[in-house]
Order: structure tokens, then sequence, then C-alpha cells
């Protein structure tokens, strides 16, 4: 029996991932039109003035991103979870933590990396100078797939769960803590003048540590969840 | 001889040790309590700074204290519950957690009263009082989800893991806030720099707050004891000392 190396596995899942979202395109719009939604509500809650927006936009995405990640995230394992697929990963050849990772990157090409791609416009909307916007995208690339991976372990633990999705906001809002404050920071740091390198080398820290663990901890949730 | 402390792993063996054991822990607790208590209303001196104010640190601390420690300890048996697969272990943690969230809440709830007449505000993002919240959210994570999972084992299994993740992620989670609220503190107000306390009201302290640890392991053996009974319902040692009782 051939069993498939470790490249074209991470391909295959990706692409089929990929395809499926590609299907059903309104999931994927849905969170992109969340975040916007959200985003868009606080000018009419707070007021437009532009130092007030400006103050508080760095804050105001990045609180809307980790909602719209949340949201996403129910359904990251729930569709292969439900008809057996994932039980048939579990019981491949391939380590199962490869297949989460596999998963992991396909959920952040169409639910995190559209809110990075719509991010300048909304800060444009809150008045923020452009290096400000530049520095936002780049804080939102570095951050989103933490939220994606951090995130992923939480769905696994709470597949097939009574009232799965409010929950799912209990156990991973708190965890998300970290890479809201780095990523605003990093925005808040430069709207107001000085360097954000520092709270994005620090959310580099984050993706690597949540690259190295996250998968790992998602696969063992996945584990006692298909017991 | 040697003592085969293995055979206690056995809900069934335990079950009677904890029995005799809680009572001696809620005696000492109470002992405690009362010195502690004195010690902090009667002998110690009124603070030149806050007045009698101050003296709610004789439950505060304690109970801040005693928050984070219950954190670790619980994360300690859901990781020896994952790894050696021991059920005792999974049912400590459990038993450990609704104690653990109370003083982190009687934490924050005492240092609200505390802030008030000090600092003029019931609260403030401050780092420490943010971090403490942030517990109080990761143990009712750890609650919420052994709640909403029927299968014991699976529940079990599946708490443990969020609150490993969650004591891998508590270090994080100090540090960032700390930054953050480095960055952010408009309004000075320095916890930093406590005022070197008189000796007695250290005293105090740590008497209040070994009675918190006493309490803290009586209470969690008696739920112990029920989360046993529960689980084990259909054990024949469990109807046996139905039997007994009846």
């Amino acid at each position: 029996m051939m069993v498939l190396g470790l490249a074209p596995v991470l391909a295959a899942v990706v692409r089929r991932d990929l395809t499926l979202a590609l299907r059903r395109r309104s999931d994927v719009l849905t969170t992109l039109f969340f975040f916007v939604i959200v985003v868009s509500l606080f000018p009419l809650g707070v007021g437009v003035q532009s130092a007030v927006l400006r103050s508080i936009a760095p804050g105001v995405v990045w609180v809307a991103a980790l909602l719209a990640s949340m949201l996403a995230l129910v359904r990251l394992f729930a569709s292969d979870f439900d008809d057996g697929t994932l039980e048939q990963g579990a019981l491949s050849p391939q380590p199962l933590v490869l297949l989460v990772a596999a998963k992991v990157f396909a959920h952040w090409l169409v639910s995190g990396l559209p809110l990075v791609l719509v991010a300048p416009l909304l800060g444009m909307q809150f008045d923020l100078p452009v290096d400000a916007l530049g520095v936002m995208t780049l804080a939102l690339l570095l951050g989103t797939p933490c939220l994606s991976l951090i995130g992923a372990i939480g769905a696994a633990l709470t597949l097939g769960v009574r009232g799965a999705g409010g929950l799912l906001a209990v156990l991973v809002l708190p965890l998300y803590i970290p890479v809201l404050i780095f990523g605003a920071g990093a925005v808040s740091a430069t709207v107001s003048g000085m360097s954000a390198s520092g709270q994005l080398s620090l959310l580099g820290a984050f993706l690597l540590i949540a690259l190295v663990l996250g998968p790992w901890a998602s696969a063992a949730a996945l584990r006692i969840a298909l017991e | 001889m040697r003592l085969n402390l293995w055979k206690y792993a056995s809900p069934q063996s335990f079950y009677p040790v904890a029995g005799k054991l809680s009572p001696w822990f809620l005696g000492l607790a109470a002992v405690l309590a009362a010195i502690g208590l004195y010690i902090g209303f009667f002998v110690a001196p009124t603070d030149f700074q806050q007045g009698e104010s101050y003296r709610i640190i004789f439950l505060h601390v304690p109970a801040a204290w005693m928050s984070m420690f219950i954190y670790l300890v619980m994360a300690f048996w859901c990781a020896i519950g994952l790894a050696l697969n021991t059920r005792l272990s999974f049912m400590m943690a459990l038993a450990l957690a609704p104690t653990g969230a109370m003083f982190t809440f009687i934490a924050l709830w005492s240092g609200a009263l505390w802030g008030k007449p000090t600092w003029g505000t019931w609260w403030v993002w401050d780092a420490r009082l943010t971090s403490e919240l942030i517990l109080l959210f990761l143990y009712i994570g750890f609650l919420s989800l052994h709640a909403a999972i029927d299968d014991v084992r699976r529940a079990d299994r599946a708490a443990a893991l969020l609150a490993l993740v969650g004591a891998v992620n508590v270090p994080i989670i100090y540090f960032s806030v700390q930054w953050w609220s480095t960055l952010h503190q408009g309004a000075s107000v320095s916890l930093t720099r406590a005022p070197s306390m008189a000796a007695t009201m250290l005293v105090g302290m740590l008497i209040m707050s070994l009675a918190a640890w006493m309490y803290a392991i009586a209470i969690s053996l008696l739920r112990l004891r029920n989360i046993v009974l529960e689980r084990e319902s259909d054990a024949d040692w469990v109807r046996e000392l139905g039997k007994a009782a009846a």
C-alpha cells in the first residue's frame, strides 16, 4: 500500500476544504459581512468626531475580527464530524496533527484572509492615517492565523456539544486576549506616532507558539471527541 | 511494610479517607480563621493612610492567592488524569474548580469594596485586576464545558485539556495584560509599591491564607465525595453504603 507523503496530504486537504468552501460561498461571505457590519455599528453608537474614531478604530476592528473569527469556527470541524470524514482522517496513516493543521490553514484562507484584505477599507472609514492602515493589515495578517489556531482547540472541544456556539465563545475569547492586546496595540502605537515593531514581533511570536502547540492540542481534543 | 499510595487512586478506597480527613481540615480552617480574624480586627493597627478600610486585605489577599493556586492544582490533576487515565484525578479537578471560581469572585468583589474608599473607584483596568477577571473567565469556561458534555468520560478529558491550554496561556495573558496596562495607565494608581506592612498585619494575612487553604481542601474533599457517589452510584460498594445507612 502506498502511503502519501506529508506535503501531498496537506495540499489535498487544503484543496478539498477550499473546494467545499467555494461551493458554500454564502458561509464565507456571512463571516465577512458580519465583520463589516459590526465595525460599521460603532460610529453610529459612539459618534462621528474623527478624533474619537481614530482612537477607537484599532480596538473596534480587532474586537470585530475576534468575533467574526469565532463565528466561523463553529463550522471548522462540524460537517466533517457529522459525516464521519474526521473519524476516517483519524484512522488514516497520516498524523492527525497534520490533518488539523491543513484544515486550520484552509479555514484561515476563507475566514481570516478576507478580513485582513477588507480591514484597510474599514480603517479609512475611521480616518486612520496611511501608515496605521499598513500596520493594521500586517498585524491582522499575523494575528488572524493565531485566532484560527487557538480557536480550533475550542472548536474541537465543543464538537457535537449542546449549545456549542455560545460555549465556544466562553472558552475561546479569554484565550484571544493577548492577540487582541498586541494587535490593537500595534495600530494604536502607530496612530500616536510610535514604532509598532515590538507589538508586531510579539504577534509573530504568538503565531509561532500557536503554530507549534495549537494543532497538537486540537488533535488531542478531536481524539477525545471521537472516542 | 510499605504503604501503597496507589491504592488511594481508586474512588472506592479514597471515599472513606476523604470523609475522615475533611472534618479535620474544616476544623483547622475554623480555628485558623478565628485567630486570623481576631488579629485582623483587634490586634493589627489602623493604617494611617487607609484607615480601617484596609482590613479587607485579610480576606482579599488570601482569596486572590488561593484563586491562582487552585487553578494550578486543578491543572496538575488534569495533567495527571490525562497522562495516567485515573478517574479520581479528574474528579479532584472538578471538585476544585467551583472553590477556585468562588475565591476568584471573592477577590474581585472584595477588591472593588476596598477600591471605592481607597482609590475612589470600584474598578480600575489594572493588570492584576484584569488578569484576575480573566482567571474567572477561565474557571467559568472549564465548568461550562464540563457541564455541557453529557458523557462524563468525555467531559472530564475535554475539560482537562482546556484547563491545560489555559495553564499554558495564563503566563502569556498575565504578561500581556501587564504590558498593556503600563501603556494605558492614565490615572495613576500604583499598586506595585506596597507600603511596608506592619508585622501583625502580615501575620494575620498569612494565618488567614492558611485558613483559606484548609477550607479549600476540606470543601473540595466533601465535594469529591459527592462526585464519587454520583458517578459510582451503580457500583456495589455504593449500594451497600446505602443499605448500611438505611
